[in-house]
């Protein structure tokens, strides 16, 4: 039943969209400046389709309906609902389908909101946007179908992997979808402005909101990932340089890039073809990531169960929409008259830029060499986090340096007098950086420029603070929030770093293990039973030796029963200036418990600076609005 | 003769140039000494000129009944069903690390039978199995 209505609706949503691609290049040829009635209904139906497709989808996941495969295989009646509900992104089948929805919604949206602009720049854009959701609708009937029906109906489902049982991942993959498929609808916007002769300033404009929302909901997406990864996982670390986390870092950095470059073309007209290989490449680099981690190639914590002809069809998808964009950008390329001045805001705008580039690339290299050098020799390697921190870190010190002063620059030229202000902050960074080895312990040369530069882009944020309080106006608010939120979290980076305590060792029940600062007692074990698992509780009680301070964590074995799993929970004692973490495993019923202990320094402070990154994009959409 | 304005171009094409070969170039070297080989026991059984001390992974089965567990570490064979090393492991185990299970462990060899292991890489799936994994076991199953 479920099923015939999904499939229904998203054989609609295909129609739709063959006939809006036809509708709107007969509208091409219209005289006027104004789109057909008849084009936005076609784009409404098809949004109202996909939307309840979706919601269909959501109900089978709710009644447990296990006449849809995607049900009986990722769900579970005794799953909490709202685990339930998750469930209906938490697989592969039905976050295609969420990245259909997006697809649509976005194409409408941008059909309505930007009614300002060329008739035929909006219309190419509709019809790139529909091609892009024919060739997602069709990968989702023929191999990834989420109504697919089985007969007979199963009793009972396979259940949600239980490490996916969780409020961080379940908000974490729309999060990413709409950042990830967002992209999609300014790759449409970039060939449309191509073909139609729509460039420059205005075509900023026309994308720049949603260069905007994408980025911000990526940035949220990747720090709740990372969020989940810390206290999930169970190793105590956030970022691991893992593919599956590259193949995400991968259109930020593009993205990131393209966000400034934007305020270039905006500003200064000028730009325009980079801006375009940018828009162009965020989408593409979005597809190679999905493609990355659905094919299966890559060996990592998402590994869905894969499947072959998947990653061939979006592996071809992706060479075709690589090809097309490559033919539309080159033979509609034209040329550009760059008058720069060296020392102006855009040079420097650009720098940022080639940073990020530059970091895109070494990502890139790094997460994709491995998998040529399978194919052509069949050597098995792999890439570990030192070679991205070798790399990379470096290259932080003069990004963060340009992030504070270049905003400063007036659009033309450097004045002089502000030399003397960027002087005085650098020496104040110096100072505090003095004053942080000397009570804390020493660091390489490298942290050390590290912390100065962090803390000069924190100073250099505040006086800008302060200055914007007496304004009315407020357009460089999130801007500066946003680097503020850069600057912190490169430096509580940089102490988390240097500072962590780790002990890893074994004990049985009732031992006391002393570690540099902490009496640890593994008092005992208790057993606890939930809904769908049962756990083991450790009770540890930690005493910090400097102050006597008595602490109890409580990390988890649990026992899920559907599908039969063990997961280990840490136990994550939050406070302002630092986390204690502790988490234990248990192997082949041993009577030692192997124990993980971490004190991890102003752990909190860098999800909120991430966090704070986010709110100044979001800050920005805000302001917009209230300005129109 | 050449205008100013096009020396200035060809100045700059220059320095994009020069700094993109020195990226790329700092890019591979840095890849080059941080690349982790993976090896499954009997591969570095058989390698002469294995590297003792290098960052390297090790994978295949926990063989059965192998594993130890003292206050300090956990030591476990890991096994390819023709040769075995034996590895030793602090900390914490992911949580699907069981016998007769796979396994990829990352570490340094101390010698060619006896591997320190610094990770023990987590699996998120009970029926996945890393590829890499998988040849071996296909190769020397039967």
């Amino acid at each position: 039943m479920l099923s015939n209505i999904g499939i229904g609706l998203i054989v609609l949503v295909l129609i739709l969209s063959f006939l809006t691609i036809y509708t709107a290049s007969l509208d091409l040829k219209m005289p006027g400046q104004s789109i057909k009635k008849g084009i936005y209904k076609l784009s409404l139906f098809q949004t109202t389709f996909t939307v309840l497709s979706f919601f269909t989808l959501i109900i089978g996941f709710i009644n447990s309906d296990f006449s849809l495969s995607n049900v009986y295989e990722n769900s579970h009646t005794t799953k909490p609902l709202f685990y339930k509900i998750a469930g209906t992104w938490g697989n592969h089948e039905g976050s295609l389908l969420l990245w259909v929805n997006i697809l649509v919604i976005f194409s409408y949206l941008f059909l309505v909101f930007n009614h300002t602009h060329n008739k035929k720049f909006r219309l190419y854009t509709l019809i790139f946007q529909n091609i892009l959701i024919l060739g997602f609708s069709f990968f989702l009937l023929l191999n990834s179908n989420p109504f697919n029906s089985i007969y007979p109906i199963p009793l009972e489902g396979l259940g949600l992997n239980p490490i996916l049982q969780d409020p961080a991942l379940a908000i974490h993959p729309p999060l990413l979808y709409v950042g990830f498929v967002g992209c999609s609808i300014y790759f449409s916007a970039a060939m449309a402005s191509l073909i139609s002769d729509y460039r420059g300033k205005l075509f900023a404009q026309s994308i720049k909101t949603w260069v905007k929302i994408s980025w911000c909901f990526q940035t949220l997406g990747i720090t709740v990932g990372s969020i989940w990864a810390y206290y999930e996982l169970g190793w105590g670390g956030f970022w691991f340089w893992d593919p599956v986390e590259n193949a995400s870092l991968l259109p930020w950095f593009a993205i990131t890039a393209l966000m400034h470059s934007l305020i270039v073309l905006e500003k200064r007209n000028t730009l325009y073809s980079w801006v375009v290989i940018l828009c162009l490449s965020t989408f593409i680099l979005s597809v190679t990531g999905t493609f990355l981690v659905r094919s299966g190639i890559l060996n990592s914590v998402h590994t869905f169960a894969s499947d072959p002809s998947r990653g061939i069809y979006i592996l071809l998808f992706l060479s075709l929409m690589i090809f097309s964009s490559l033919i539309i950008f080159f033979t509609k390329y034209k040329k550009e008259t760059y008058n720069f001045n060296l020392k102006s805001r855009e040079t420097f705008i650009l720098a940022n830029n080639w940073f990020m580039v530059f970091f895109l690339l070494t990502v890139l290299i790094g997460t994709l060499y491995p998998i040529f050098l399978d194919v052509i020799t069949s050597v098995k390697i792999s890439v570990g986090p030192p070679f991205f921190n070798i790399v990379i870190v470096p290259l932080v010190v003069p990004f963060v340096f340009l992030m504070a002063i270049v905003p400063k620059f007036s659009w033309i030229k450097l004045q002089n007098k502000i030399f003397y202000k960027i002087l005085f902050l650098i020496l104040c960074g110096v100072i505090i950086n003095l004053f942080i080895s000397h009570f804390f312990g020493k660091y390489s040369f490298l942290s050390n420029l590290i912390f100065i530069v962090a803390i000069f882009l924190i100073l250099q944020s505040f006086l800008d603070i302060k200055k914007l309080i007496n304004k009315k106006k407020k357009p460089e608010l999130s801007r500066i929030i946003s680097h503020l939120g850069f600057g912190l979290l490169v430096f509580f980076i940089g102490i988390n770093h240097q500072f962590s305590l780790e002990e890893d060792f074994n004990l049985k029940v009732g031992e006391i293990k002393k570690t540099k600062n902490y009496e640890i007692n593994f008092e005992g074990i208790k057993i606890r039973e939930s809904k769908n698992y049962k756990a083991i509780v450790g009770n540890f009680k930690l005493i910090n030796e400097k102050n006597d301070l008595v602490q109890y964590l409580n990390p988890e074995i649990r026992i899920y029963s559907n599908p039969e799993t063990l997961t280990y929970e840490a136990a994550i004692k939050t406070k302002i200036t630092s986390d204690l973490y502790l988490t234990m495993s248990n192997v082949s019923r041993s009577d030692y418990y192997n124990i993980k202990f971490q004190n991890k320094p102003f752990m909190i402070w860098i999800w909120i600076s991430a966090l704070m990154i986010v709110i100044g994009g979001f800050t920005q959409l805000t302001l917009k609005k209230n300005e129109d | 003769m050449l205008t100013k304005k096009v020396k200035n171009r060809i100045y700059f094409l220059f320095f994009i140039f020069l700094l993109s070969v020195i990226g790329i170039f700092l890019i591979l070297t840095s890849l080059n000494k941080n690349i982790l080989y993976f090896s499954s026991p009997t591969e570095i059984k058989q390698k002469e000129d294995i590297q003792l001390g290098k960052a390297m992974r090790v994978g295949g089965m926990v063989k059965r009944n192998s594993i130890t567990i003292n206050e300090k570490n956990i030591q476990f064979i890991v096994t390819d069903f023709e040769n075995e090393i034996l590895i030793t492991y602090s900390g914490t185990v992911p949580n699907l690390f069981a016998e007769e299970k796979g396994v990829v462990v990352e570490g340094k060899l101390s010698d060619k039978n006896f591997f320190i292991a610094e990770r023990i890489l987590a699996k998120h799936d009970e029926n996945y199995m890393p590829p890499e994994i998988k040849k071996i076991m296909e190769k020397n199953a039967k």
